[in-house]
């Protein structure tokens, strides 16, 4: 097994997940076999080989340090569904 | 046992950049909630973030500032938690690959100089502003922050005391000012603090376990906060527990940390690069180009004016506590030619005039060239130095030259003797009693006679004048 059930319910409680005991397995299982196939990229030798991070070769993508208009604040907040305001509005998270 | 603080930094300073690291949006604080957000920084799907080149510059600027390796090759990654404040549910940070790596700054110490490492900068992005509603069961969310471009400055666990932990937080933040890549703005949040700490017995080399001290936003409380933290787990440590590795917030009102229950702390940020920001190659040239274009930075300073100037070590490290006051200095010395002078001047007057104002020196109403000619006034006899201060508080309040100030007063230096005869004649004529005294032996009497002749003249005799004629004029001397 590359994946236990308990990291995928570990991974699902991270990303906000809920799943249940039935759901849990099926993903298991389903991740094991994607998992099982990505090893096949071991089987390559990269010997030599710089570690990439990126698919593409371009380095160096930058814009110059100028304003551009925001958007106005009801635009800002139309995707918001509890807007106060001109705030997002959202339940209370206690530090 | 004796116990020894273990205790690391890790400072972010904000970008004075116009805009923010990955969008056009202005970075200009105090504005209203939400006015300065766009696609980009909301993190709607589908947006592309492209790096703001100065935000580059200005984090090498401080890295090559601190001695840091500029990496040849660093790269963004997605720092992955929820909290209302980061609408993407990540971060963009660095973390595998960093700008700049292995640096160091030098700080001053009652014993003398410790060196403090500097295990990384890097740059990323702020999250926004949340509001509790106090009466409801909300927080409100205001976004502007979010994408305000930082570094974060993380130190190695060099520092062994609160003390130490204060001076390497001022080297930090004056060298960060002088560079002009951040405004320093504690109150604002421009350059904050968190800390780990961890006790050891002394003489022990493994580490204690650590708590992470935050919401301290000022010089005094980063050193309150760790001592009261550093006797918490001396505490707790005697009465045989352990310290929990966890994080506590500063209490600022009551003086003490607390446990941050509550907010989760799975520190699993499941760190990947982030496919979006294609890395960045910073080459030799690259390197060069921005070296060149580091000022002096402060202890440079410090040493070149102790050696240029002759000036003692204190003055020269109030002169170069900003680089607009070091720059107002030097010209005044420049100007006046009389280094020691201008000290005592920038140093006494300017500064009260300007501490008593809350003004910075980049406002004050005299000039360089307008002290400057003062104090060759000074120099030349023209104004005695007490004249000059008189003189100095009027050009303050009404940023005229100082020539027009002492005309308009009349207070030029009266160095005519045959004037001075007579005011000296009726000062004695006025004062037979003290003129008997002194006619008897009484030395001390020989000040009054100055006095008088002073107030006589408005303090506007020269007094080394009055000293000579009255040694010649007074009876018996």
């Amino acid at each position: 097994m590359k994946i236990t059930k308990d990291e995928v319910a570990h991974v699902a409680h991270l990303a906000r997940l809920e799943f249940d005991v039935e759901e849990t397995e099926k993903f298991t299982s389903q991740l094991n076999d994607i998992l099982l196939y990505m090893e096949k990229l071991n089987e390559a030798d990269t010997t030599g080989m710089e570690p990439m991070t990126h698919a593409i070769a371009q380095k160096n993508a930058f814009r110059e340090d100028a304003v551009l208009p925001s958007l106005p604040i009801r635009e800002a907040l139309s995707n918001a569904p509890d807007p106060k305001g001109e705030f997002f509005r959202v339940p209370k998270v206690i530090e | 046992m004796e116990y020894e603080p273990v205790i690391g930094l890790e400072v972010h300073a904000q970008m004075l950049t116009y805009s923010k690291i990955f969008c056009g949006c202005s970075t200009t604080f105090g504005e209203g909630p939400n006015s300065q957000t766009c696609p980009v920084c909301q993190g709607m799907p589908g947006v592309l973030p492209v790096l703001n080149k100065k935000v580059v510059e200005f984090a090498m600027k401080m890295s090559l500032a601190t001695s840091c390796r500029i990496n040849p090759e660093c790269v963004f990654a997605r720092k992955n938690y929820f909290y209302p404040d980061l609408p993407k549910g990540y971060q963009i940070s660095q973390y595998a690959l960093p700008l700049a790596e292995f640096g160091y700054v030098d700080i001053e110490l009652n014993g003398g100089n410790k060196r403090i490492g500097i295990t990384r900068i890097h740059m990323e992005e702020d999250a926004g502003k949340l509001v509790h509603d106090e009466h409801n069961p909300s927080s409100y969310v205001d976004l502007n922050r979010t994408g305000v471009p930082l570094i974060e400055i993380v130190s190695e666990p060099d520092i062994r005391s609160a003390e130490e932990a204060a001076a390497y937080l001022r080297r930090i933040h004056e060298i960060l000012v002088y560079l002009e890549v951040c405004d320093g703005n504690m109150e604002q949040g421009s350059f904050r603090c968190d800390a780990n700490v961890s006790l050891r017995p002394r003489g022990a080399e493994a580490f204690g376990i650590r708590a992470e001290l935050k919401n301290m936003n000022s010089f005094r409380n980063v050193q309150r906060a760790l001592e009261y933290e550093i006797k918490r787990q001396q505490y707790v440590l005697e009465g045989g527990g352990e310290v929990v590795q966890e994080t506590r917030l500063w209490d600022d009102t009551q003086g003490v940390t607390h446990s941050m229950r509550g907010k989760e702390e799975a520190h699993d940020y499941r760190y990947f690069p982030d496919p979006d920001l294609v890395p960045i190659q910073v080459s030799d040239a690259w390197i060069d180009e921005i070296r060149r274009t580091l000022p002096e930075l402060p202890l440079e300073k410090r040493e070149r004016f102790l050696r240029e100037y002759g000036i003692p070590a204190y003055d020269a490290g109030v002169l170069t506590a900003s680089r607009a006051l070091a720059d107002y200095y030097e010209a005044v010395v420049k100007l006046s030619g009389k280094p020691k002078a201008a000290s005592n001047w920038v140093m006494g007057d300017i500064l009260r005039f300007l501490n008593e104002d809350r003004r910075d020196i980049r406002d004050c109403p005299i000039s360089a060239e307008s002290l400057a000619e003062m104090i060759v006034l000074i120099e030349d006899g023209t104004i005695s130095g007490k004249i000059a201060k008189e003189v100095s508080e009027e050009m303050y309040r009404s940023g005229k030259p100082p020539r027009v100030v002492i005309e308009e007063k009349g207070l030029v230096q009266i160095t005519d003797e045959g004037a001075l005869e007579k005011t000296i004649e009726t000062v004695m004529a006025a004062n037979p009693a003290q003129l008997e005294q002194f006619r008897s032996g009484k030395d001390k009497v020989f000040g009054f006679f100055v006095g008088q002749v002073m107030k006589a003249t408005q303090g506007k005799a020269n007094p080394q004048l009055v000293n000579d004629l009255l040694k010649k004029m007074l009876p018996g001397t």
